[in-house]
């Protein structure tokens, strides 16, 4: 069995863990819903029983979205006992685990570093995604974005498996160049924090949507229903922008870095830095895009909804980029592997 | 302080951002009245500029350009790719005029996309000027007054200390604010003290550099634009092809088959040396046969001085004269030998042929224009490692030189180069002339091995593949590259400004700028004291930090023995 055998069946077995980890992470959020909507039923026949009307008040709110920021900020040994939360991360963990080996043995079957083609892009920006995950959870209890990132990996790296496989090729001479460790590294970092960045807008997103509904029932008998009550378990839309933010502006560092670099890179390989070849012309797009969600979060009117939006439009670019692009769209950059 | 003494608010005097940055308050909006404009043309001259330099602008500027950059990559571009420009308009005549009226084959220097990033580039340096002059300024300001009310401040702490014996409460509510006057001083906040009616108070103001950073962020990329705009200028490009054995001299008439230079380049300028390719070596690995590890081996030389060996890579190009000679590509160059009817050699040269396929089949083309008779066009194929298809056409299936074949189909007639049009040496143009030997003519095309000769039909004389081994040569065909010469001396003025952008781009995202605030007031025989902090701009970290400062400042306060002197405060 050659090194690459191995990396193909670490990475299955890894698939496989991380579709039991977005399985915990589901039953854990259907957990929190039942667990917010029993809350609240007992809320309800409280006020009831003083015959105080059914709906919630501002306090109440507001109490929520303390508790949750508390839960949020909260250190690893005092947070809530969800039990699948916790059995989610620990699968990932092991999947990341196996992740990594695919990655390494990857490597060393290539006898380079394992990122030069579409498939091992995609095994190693899924594997950053999943470190700067795990390593986050350490001081944010983000456990509530675990379904999906574990759902956005497996479909990721499971399309990369079946459609991006190649096997292992010596480089072609422009990639023969310490540029390609360093730059495409960085870019997939990026990648990988701007992910962090859109799970956190899409949660977002929700969130504001529920808050609004929630204090349009205010004063009223009604109990404000959403489709997804475990909202009411997370962090306000406010903090979770704040978040997302500090995950797109490490993102948005390291892209820049990855312009610069790779602008060098074509210095070296094509004598000229810049020449809106397509696939910088995506990454300028994907970098003007982020400072625009840079902007508009300073922005009077553009805070809020509005800039989650940009964060969702610049991640959506980066993964056409990464996708489309590499695959159809003509250029410099044929290094998909594929054809 | 000359700062009016609006008693609730905290001092908001941060950094100058336009109206409608979050920071502001809403009190600089555009001067109508009543719903009436009573602008005169100076008042809309200003509130036309207010619009432009306002964050609203910038912000749809910003994805404006976004959003224009995008048909760039899904139309052909004639300044990455020219042959895709032609190849679009053959496939899609009917829309070709309408795409080439709208820029689309030139969106990056189309007078729309210039639009875009010109007004963005105003809006920024209309934006950058006055928020530097305000920087400039509040650099060298002290830190604002103690607002009265720090409760009112979302992060904010507050503890009572006892006074100790032979102390009064006044006098320990200056010595508890000497001491994180001292902590904060430390912890590299600029301080101010503002003690007034025994009520002992600091104000302190740390991260200039966030604001700093942004601005240079900011400039910085003007300075890209700029370097890349007057570079453009001075910029020349050119390329060249040379067969192993030959040579190449840096001057317009004789060494380029392209050249391209900026607008204020003076191309009698250009230094004489010159470049000769000894050998060409490249890598093939089985199986595929996937080419690599190109190297140019090349000699130099400048007028006058000793030549020098150099090799040319891939990834490293070599400099020469404030030129960078690049590696771009390589192939074949089979010598070919013609022979008219009555013996006398016409033409013998080494043909560059190119590669039309990752297994080097390559495609060339033979003029001869002085044969006795009619002109005589060769149109070549090589194989350097040939086979069969199933077809019977042939095709190569190894990119190097185990079984080299050459093929031609000739053609007679008028080869349209006596007219002075300029014509490829890459094309023939057979409008003019009948095929005498290939797929359409009586006789079959001509198939050589190197070393051999074969007859022309009709009597026409013969054809030769040299083979380069009997003159020493270590293999039976030359190879040749083809190298790209650049000059563009603004690239190190952008890589500058690139860094710079970079730096600025880091503090200013990373650096928290915030005020510190901790105020000792007396309270019978206790000292209340308060801490406060206000974060300018994005600070997850403030709320620690004022947290923090409590902590530090309550532990430096019980740790003291009562009775020393301020300044003896241990500040860790
Ligand atoms: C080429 C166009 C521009 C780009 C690529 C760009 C990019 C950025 C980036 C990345 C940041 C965040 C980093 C920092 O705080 O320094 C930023 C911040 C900022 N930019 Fe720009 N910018 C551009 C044009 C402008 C213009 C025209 C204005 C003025 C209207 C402006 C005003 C600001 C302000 C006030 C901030 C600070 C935002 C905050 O308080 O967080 N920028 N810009």
């Amino acid at each position: 069995m050659s090194f690459d055998d191995i990396s193909v069946l670490l990475l299955w077995t890894a698939i496989a863990i991380y579709t039991l980890g977005f399985l915990a992470f589901t039953v854990d959020l259907a957990r929190r819903s039942e667990l917010a909507i029993k809350a609240q039923d007992a809320k309800t026949q409280a006020r009831t029983l003083v015959a105080a009307g059914g709906g919630q008040t501002i306090e109440d709110i507001r109490a929520e979205e303390a508790a949750a920021k508390v839960a949020l900020e909260a250190a690893p040994s005092q947070r809530g006992r969800y039990l699948f939360a916790r059995l989610g991360v620990v699968l990932t963990t092991i999947a990341f685990l196996f992740h990594v080996g695919a990655d390494v043995t990857r490597g060393i079957a290539a006898g380079r570093v394992p990122w030069s083609n579409n498939y091992e892009f995609a095994l190693t920006g899924t594997m950053l995604v999943v470190m700067v995950f795990l390593t986050v959870l350490v001081k944010y209890d983000l456990r509530f974005l675990g379904a999906f990132i574990n759902g956005l990996i497996v479909v990721l790296l499971g399309g990369a498996a079946l459609a991006y496989y190649v096997e292992v090729v010596p480089l072609s001479d422009p990639l023969k160049s310490v540029w390609l460790v360093i730059h495409v590294f960085v870019a997939s970092l990026a990648s990988a924090f701007y992910a962090l960045a859109f799970a956190l807008s899409v949660v977002q997103l929700l969130q504001s949507r529920r808050e609004r509904i929630a204090l349009a029932a205010v004063g009223t008998d009604a109990a404000p229903r959403t489709r997804l009550p475990f909202l009411r378990t997370l962090p306000s839309a406010e903090v979770l922008e704040s978040l997302a933010y500090r995950f797109a502006i490490i993102g948005f560092v390291l892209w820049t870095f990855t312009l610069i670099a790779g602008a060098i890179w074509a210095n070296d390989a094509w004598g000229r830095y810049w020449g809106f070849d397509t696939k910088e012309v995506w990454t300028f797009v994907i970098w003007v895009v982020y400072a625009g969600y840079i902007h508009a979060r300073a922005t009077r009117g553009w805070r809020g909804t509005r800039s989650a939006w940009l964060s969702i439009v610049g991640f959506t670019a980066v993964l056409f980029n990464f996708t489309i692009v590499n695959q159809f769209f003509q250029g410099l950059h044929s290094y998909s592997g594929l054809s | 302080m000359s700062r009016r003494s609006s008693d609730d608010a905290p001092a908001v005097d941060g950094p100058l951002r336009p109206s409608d940055h979050l920071d502001k308050t809403g009190d600089d909006e555009p001067a109508f009245s009543g719903g009436q404009p009573v602008l005169g043309v100076v008042g809309w001259l200003r509130w036309g500029w207010r619009q432009l330099t306002s964050m609203r602008t910038a912000l749809v500027l910003l994805l404006l350009l976004a959003i224009a950059a995008i048909p760039g990559s899904l139309v052909p571009q004639r300044s990455a790719d020219p042959n895709g420009v032609t190849q679009w308009r053959a496939t899609n005549p009917d829309l070709y005029p309408t795409f080439d009226a709208f820029q689309l084959f030139d969106v990056y220097t189309s007078v729309w996309f210039s639009a875009i990033y010109i007004l963005l580039f105003i809006s920024l340096i209309g934006c950058v000027l006055p928020r530097t002059k305000h920087h400039w300024k509040a650099l060298r300001a002290r830190p604002p007054r103690t607002p009265a009310r720090l409760s009112r401040l979302s992060d904010h702490a507050e503890t009572t200390v006892a006074v100790p014996d032979g102390e009064d409460a006044a006098g320990h509510a200056a010595h508890a604010v000497d001491l994180a006057e001292a902590q904060l001083r430390s912890a590299r906040y600029r301080v101010e003290r503002y003690d007034r009616n025994g009520v002992a108070s600091v104000s302190a103001e740390r991260g200039y550099l966030r604001e700093t950073g942004n601005l240079l962020f900011h400039g910085a990329l003007v300075g890209v634009l700029i370097s890349v705009g007057i570079g453009g200028g001075f910029t020349y490009t050119g390329q060249t092809v040379i067969t192993e054995g030959d040579g190449f001299v840096n001057s317009l008439g004789l060494g380029y088959t392209s050249f391209n230079p900026g607008r204020f380049v003076d191309t009698e300028e250009l230094t004489p040396y010159s470049i000769t390719l000894d050998r060409f070596d490249v890598t093939y690995a089985p199986p595929s046969g996937q080419a690599g590890d190109f190297e140019a081996h090349v000699t130099t030389r400048f007028p006058g001085q000793k030549a020098e060996d150099q090799v040319i890579e891939v990834n490293h190009p070599i400099t020469m004269a404030g030129d960078r000679v690049y590696l771009m590509g390589n192939g074949y160059a089979p010598t070919i030998t013609v022979r008219n009817g009555a013996g006398d050699v016409v033409f013998s040269e080494s043909v560059p042929f190119l590669p039309q396929s990752p297994t080097m089949t390559s495609q060339g083309v033979v003029k001869i224009p002085d044969t006795g008779g009619k002109q005589l066009g060769l149109v070549g194929f090589f194989y350097p490692t040939v086979a069969q298809l199933s077809s019977g056409a042939l095709t190569s299936r190894y990119g190097d030189l185990l079984d080299p074949r050459l093929t031609f189909f000739v053609y007679e007639g008028d080869l349209g180069i006596d007219d002075g049009t300029p014509r490829s040496v890459y094309a023939l143009d057979t409008d003019g002339m009948t095929e005498i030997a290939g797929r359409n003519a009586p006789s079959p095309s001509l198939e050589l091995s190197p070393g051999q000769t074969v007859d022309l039909p009709g009597g026409r004389g013969t054809v030769t593949f040299e083979d380069e081994t009997r003159t020493g040569a270590p293999e039976s065909v030359k190879r040749y590259v083809s190298l790209s010469i650049h000059n563009d001396s603004s690239a190190t003025w952008v890589l500058v400004f690139a860094v710079l952008a970079m730096v600025g781009l880091f503090t200013a995202l990373f650096v928290p700028r915030r005020r510190m605030w901790v105020k000792a007031t007396p309270d019978g025989d206790r000292v209340r004291v308060e801490y406060a902090g206000l974060a300018r701009g994005e600070d997850p970290a403030i709320g620690v930090a004022v947290a923090e400062l409590a902590k530090r400042h309550g532990r430096a306060l019980d740790d003291e023995p009562a009775s020393a002197p301020a300044s003896a405060a241990n500040v860790n």
